[in-house]
């Protein structure tokens, strides 16, 4: 095999050695029985370190406090409960078959693996679709207000296209309910003392001692203190990386430092390329916009998405005549339609929109229009259904949907790559785990709607706390020593960089990089990608990162709450993480998900998998800043679901 | 359109602070309030001065992060969070205040920016319902009235902003504390707590320095979810229900 | 470099204040350490003194009909609960509850009125005028009540103040008293803040007891404006009637 780009070096494949093997349906049930246990009463003795609150981090940290470790947990926020899982609408998938329906836990594995385009693990995929019933089990115990019909039961609906009920949900709040749950149940740990809260903290490195990870230096955000905390292992529910886009879905505060830092002390870091643009967000109003927000895809069961045929019409939409209007899903894929998958319906928009046919401010925006609807089935109707996404758009865009089609454009919203973990969800480096979407275990190329609840909640309730209690076993407790090379090695990397970054009496601010590094992602790493552009910012990333260490701008001091400080300090993470993204996007040299190559495309211009050349998971080892990574290949092998190729027209 | 702002600038928990007025030039109508402020402080940097700190995560009016009280209003003019207050609510010309919120369980941190991990010690001393990993019965075992799951929603709604104490001429969490108590209480998974969960977060409510409940109604005028007023009637009723158990 | 120090924390969580311990058992005990309780407290007392209050008010009123309906009112009040109770015990164990009521309400409001005042230590610059002025002068009011019931127990109780203040002839003193224009004014103020008082305190003692059936809040508004206009009504009539000569 030829390699496209030769800035890499492919070293030894990587296998699980954790994956159990037999029926897939008994490997969790196995491995588990294999799993070695602490003693409830040893558990006192072993710390555990978890950085984040979110699904992920904030039921693991209430399980493995209620187990009886004594945990540490850590948040950048005011509160744990302001993750940024709070911010999921639509719900949460669990095979629970409540409509007999023909769900089954088989089914949800099916539709998981195929709709992470055959890039997943199907060990890995039917674990979380066994664990998926008993996480909404474990929720209506905590008291988690989910939707309920009139007997008393459960409601569910149907989410991204699957042919089944199973998406649960509370009005479009799930992930706010779901948290709040956690965090009630971790609240309740740290009123207990079991859990050492430290929010407004933030994780700059990790410790790494013999191996094994040890510990984390983290900064009190509110004094600037930093400081190391030590503990039997160390576990990472931080959250994905989209932030690198600058705009993006995610809350502007999410970052991939912890990530990051351990992919620096030695954690590989799989498929980086693999990140989800959401076809319906709210476009951006100008260059001041901050963030963007997503609209729930439900939108696509009743709205026509539509560009003027024409290049630069810039008439408003009631102006523009029906046979001027180019209904470009309903034209391409007359079977689907409008409601084709994310990926596809959000290149499309790109596609026109590159053509000049976009609309609203810059051109970037295709009108998603309920005319159609609001005549078929009534305003009342339309507002019953929609009423809410309808009154915030109208307040973000003061625009009436009602009366003026919708302006939407895809945005960057999930990251399905992370940092590699075997099937106990630990990393390369032992006693470092990864929760959520840290990690990269279950969603292939592609994540489908609604599963990204499910995957947290199942990793931070049911398979952590099964698969730490093997390593802890197996590792007898040692205390730390606070004077270990490693430890100094590790505060000095974090406060040397704080004080260039404090130092540089630059002329640029974080912001200024940032959105710079987002718009040349965004173009050449985002909705679809070629082998020019991504060499081009393959070019120009490290060009970039030299000028932020030479411009950069930080006022203030380091011993007090300086949020210029937090943020270029992400940024200068972002600027390394984002030549990753890139040169792993050029490695693959497919399409596949939500990676888009445009050299790779079926006879009518489809996304085309090679499966003989890239089944397999891409994990990198770090070798230095701007130095030759090393690409490690997991073989992905399907004995349950053979993998096909989709089609849509 | 141009605007002057007075804001509260403190450099720390213990330091005086102050309003300050600053000037920004060219905000355009269609940006958040904190897409404004962005714009104020990405001047400030470049000027060499250190940029007003606020909190703020998810802008997207869930997390709960951002708030500041503007022109004496808890979020602002609009019946919403301050993230997605936007700029078109304000004329050119106009002057601004932006305070942080006022409490004495809140204490200023850094400008706007206000420590409420009251709250979290409120939620701690009882908003839970003792529920280990793995001990859970099945989902349909216990069916739950579809008006009991409603009002628990409305509850439950709560994004811990804390607009209802920085509105509350008394500083009162009574708000944010029957909120949670009216989600756990009205569902039969949270009955077996009901009157040990009240008592413990109204007692760790006080012990914060929160004010009484004079009944003004200015919380539930402020609050971005629309927890209803009568929240607060409802833990009365199941405080004194509770004590009378006890 | 002095911004790295190297040390095992035990927690940047602000660890807070606790709650105190209170024994199990203790009704009262948990109602008076508590806000709401205290708010209880209040709530009862108040409509205790909200009773009382009515039915002085429609007694006044015999004012119209006569001394000798007056009169004989006040002393068939001393002989009320006879012969079970003896002459005059009514009212003294009436004055009893009412001192406790008095107090009891006195004191709840003013330690949760410290308490209010401390929980918002720095004001805001931007000043709002914020909830309806009956809510907003419960405090003031409640003063201007206070000072009011020593004054009226002085003109009308002990006679002390009164330029007649001759026991068992209420009648007399009523109408002596309203000569004083100063008297008029005390009265019609204090009247005036008993209406404002009622107008907020009714409905909001409703809400701490936990009156939350859906409709209940209009209902218990107009009651209590209903309520507040009655009895300043009432008890305006009596020195209006005196000023315009209506009794003499």
């Amino acid at each position: 095999m030829s390699t496209p780009y030769q800035s890499y070096r492919t070293g030894d494949p990587l296998a699980d050695t954790k994956a159990p093997e037999g029926p897939i349906a008994e490997r969790w049930k196995r491995r588990r029985f294999e799993a070695k246990l602490v003693n409830p009463a040893n558990r006192r003795k072993h710390t555990v370190i978890v950085v984040g609150t979110g699904l992920a981090g904030g039921s693991a940290g209430a399980t493995l406090a209620e187990a009886g470790y004594h945990v540490v947990q850590f948040c950048y926020q005011d509160s744990p409960r302001r993750a940024h899982s709070v911010a999921a609408q639509g719900g949460i998938n669990a095979a629970k078959n409540y409509r007999n329906d023909g769900d089954s836990v088989h089914r949800l594995f099916y539709d998981t693996v195929k709709g992470g385009d055959f890039r997943s693990r199907e060990s890995n995929v039917h674990r979380l679709a066994e664990i998926s019933t008993e996480i909404i089990d474990q929720c209506v115990a905590q008291g988690v207000p989910f939707a309920r019909e009139y007997g008393g039961l459960l409601d569910t609906r149907s989410f991204g296209g699957v042919q089944v009920s199973r998406t649960f949900y509370a009005r479009g709040q799930t992930g706010q309910q779901l948290l709040l749950g956690a965090y009630q149940a971790l609240s309740r740990q740290i009123a207990a003392g079991n859990v050492e809260m430290h929010p407004r903290t933030e994780m700059l490195d990790l410790i790494v001692i013999d191996g094994r990870a040890r510990g984390i230096v983290a900064r009190d955000l509110l004094t600037g203190r930093i400081d190391t905390y030590f503990a039997d292992a160390v576990v990472l529910a931080t959250g994905g990386y989209g932030n690198v886009f600058y705009l993006s879905t995610n809350a502007k505060n999410s970052n991939a430092t912890a990530v990051w830092r351990a992919h620096r002390r030695g954690a590989y870091f799989a498929n980086p390329c693999f990140t989800q643009i959401h076809p319906t967000c709210i476009p951006r109003s100008g260059d001041h916009q901050s963030k963007l927000t997503l609209m729930s895809e439900s939108l696509r069961n009743d709205g026509r998405i539509w560009v003027p045929k024409a290049a630069g019409d810039d008439r408003a939409p009631q102006d523009i005549p029906e046979d001027e209007r180019d209904y470009y899903l309903e034209r391409i894929y007359p079977s689907f339609g409008n409601l084709v998958p994310r990926d596809i319906a959000s290149r499309a928009a790109k596609n026109v929109c590159d053509e000049g046919r976009g609309v609203g401010p810059g051109g970037q925006g295709v009108y998603l229009d309920f005319a159609d609807a609001i005549a078929r089935m009534g305003r009342a109707a339309v507002e019953e259904k929609y009423g809410n996404l309808f009154e915030m758009y109208a307040r973000i865009t003061a625009e009436d949907p009602y009366t003026r089609p919708m302006r939407i454009y895809p945005a960057i919203h999930y990251t399905m790559g992370g940092l590699w973990v075997d099937y106990d969800l630990m990393t390369t480096v032992p006693g470092l785990f990864a929760i959520g979407e840290a990690n990269f275990s279950d969603h292939g190329a592609n994540r489908l709607g609604a599963s990204a609840l499910m995957q947290g909640l199942a990793d931070g309730y049911f398979v952590l706390p099964a698969t730490l209690g093997d390593y802890l076993a197996r590792h007898p407790h040692e205390d730390v020593d606070p004077d270990h090379p490693a430890v100094h090695d590790a505060v000095f990397a974090v406060t040397d960089r704080l004080y260039a970054l404090l130092s540089n009496n630059g002329d640029r601010t974080p912001d200024s990089f940032h959105r710079e590094l987002g718009e040349l992602m965004w173009d050449e790493c985002g909705m679809s990608r070629t082998e020019e552009g991504l060499r081009k910012a393959l070019e120009r990333i490290p060009e970039l990162r030299a000028e932020f260490w030479q411009r950069i701008r930080v006022p203030g001091s380091g011993e007090a709450l300086n949020q210029s400080l937090e943020k270029a300090n992400r940024v200068a993470d972002h600027l390394e993480l984002a030549e990753l993204m890139c040169l792993d996007a050029l490695h693959r040299s497919e399409s596949c998900g939500g990676h888009f190559r445009e050299e790779s495309r079926t006879a009518d211009g489809e996304a085309a998998r090679k499966d003989e050349e890239f089944c397999y998971a891409a994990a990198w080892e770090f070798t230095g800043v701007g130095e030759a990574p090393v690409l490690h290949k997991e073989a992905l092998h399907f004995e349950y679901v053979h993998p096909t190729q989709r089609s849509y027209t | 359109m141009n605007l002057t702002l007075r804001i509260w600038r403190q450099p720390d928990a213990s330091a005086d602070g102050e309003m300050r007025t600053y000037e920004v030039a060219d905000i355009s109508p269609d940006m958040s309030f904190l897409e404004m402020l962005d714009t104020l402080n990405e001047t400030l940097i470049e000027r060499g001065e250190e940029p007003v700190a606020f909190d703020h995560d998810c802008r997207e009016g869930i997390c709960g992060a951002c708030g500041m009280v503007i022109n004496g209003q808890a979020h602002g003019p609009e019946r919403t969070t301050t993230c997605q207050l936007h700029m078109r609510h304000f004329a050119d010309g106009d002057t601004i205040d932006i305070e942080p919120w006022r409490a004495a369980a809140f204490p200023v941190v850094r400008d706007l920016v206000v420590d409420r991990s009251a709250f979290d010690r409120v939620i701690g001393a009882g908003g839970y319902i003792t529920a280990p990993t793995g001990a859970a019965p099945e989902a349909h075992a216990t069916p739950v009235p579809k008006p009991a799951a409603d009002a628990a929603f409305t509850h439950a709604e709560c994004i811990g902003c804390g607009a209802c104490v920085a509105a509350c001429p008394n500083g009162s969490a009574m708000l944010f504390t029957s909120a949670k108590v009216n989600h756990l209480n009205v569902l039969p998974q949270g009955a077996p707590e009901r009157e040990s969960r009240v008592l413990g977060m109204v007692d760790q409510m006080d012990a914060e320095g929160f004010g009484g409940c004079t009944l003004t109604g200015e919380c539930a005028t402020a609050c971005p979810k629309g927890i209803p007023m009568p929240s607060i009637a409802a833990m009365n009723r199941e405080y004194l229900r509770a004590a009378a158990k006890r | 470099m002095t911004m790295a120090t190297v040390t095992r924390t035990p927690g940047s969580q602000r660890p807070g204040p606790r709650p105190p311990v209170r024994p199990r058992g203790g009704f009262l005990r948990t109602l008076w350490g508590s806000t709401i309780g205290k708010k209880t407290v209040m709530a009862v007392s108040g409509l205790l003194m909200l009773a009382y209050l009515l039915v002085h008010m429609f007694a006044n009123l015999k004012v119209f009909f006569g001394p000798e309906e007056m009169n004989g009112y006040a002393h068939w009040l001393r002989t009320l609960g006879e012969p079970l109770l003896r002459h005059g015990w009514f009212l003294w164990i009436a004055r009893a509850v009412l001192l406790a009521a008095v107090v009891l309400h006195g004191v709840s409001a003013y330690q949760l009125s410290r308490r209010d005042i401390a929980a918002r230590p720095v004001t805001y610059r931007h000043q709002r005028r914020q909830a309806s002025y009956a809510t907003r002068t419960m405090r003031w009011g409640g003063i201007i009540l206070a000072l009011f019931i020593v004054w009226h127990i002085l003109d009308l109780t002990t006679g002390t103040v009164n330029p007649r203040g001759q026991e068992g002839h209420p009648y007399e003193n009523i109408v002596a008293g309203f000569q004083n224009w100063y008297a008029n004014v005390i009265y019609i103020v204090a009247m005036l803040a008993v209406g404002l008082h009622i107008r907020h305190g009714f409905w909001s003692a409703a809400q701490t007891l936990g009156v939350t059936r859906p409709g209940a809040a209009r209902v218990l508004k107009a009651g209590a404006n209903v309520l507040a206009l009655a009895i300043t009504a009432g008890f305006l009539s009596v020195p209006i009637g005196v000023m315009t000569g209506v009794v003499k």
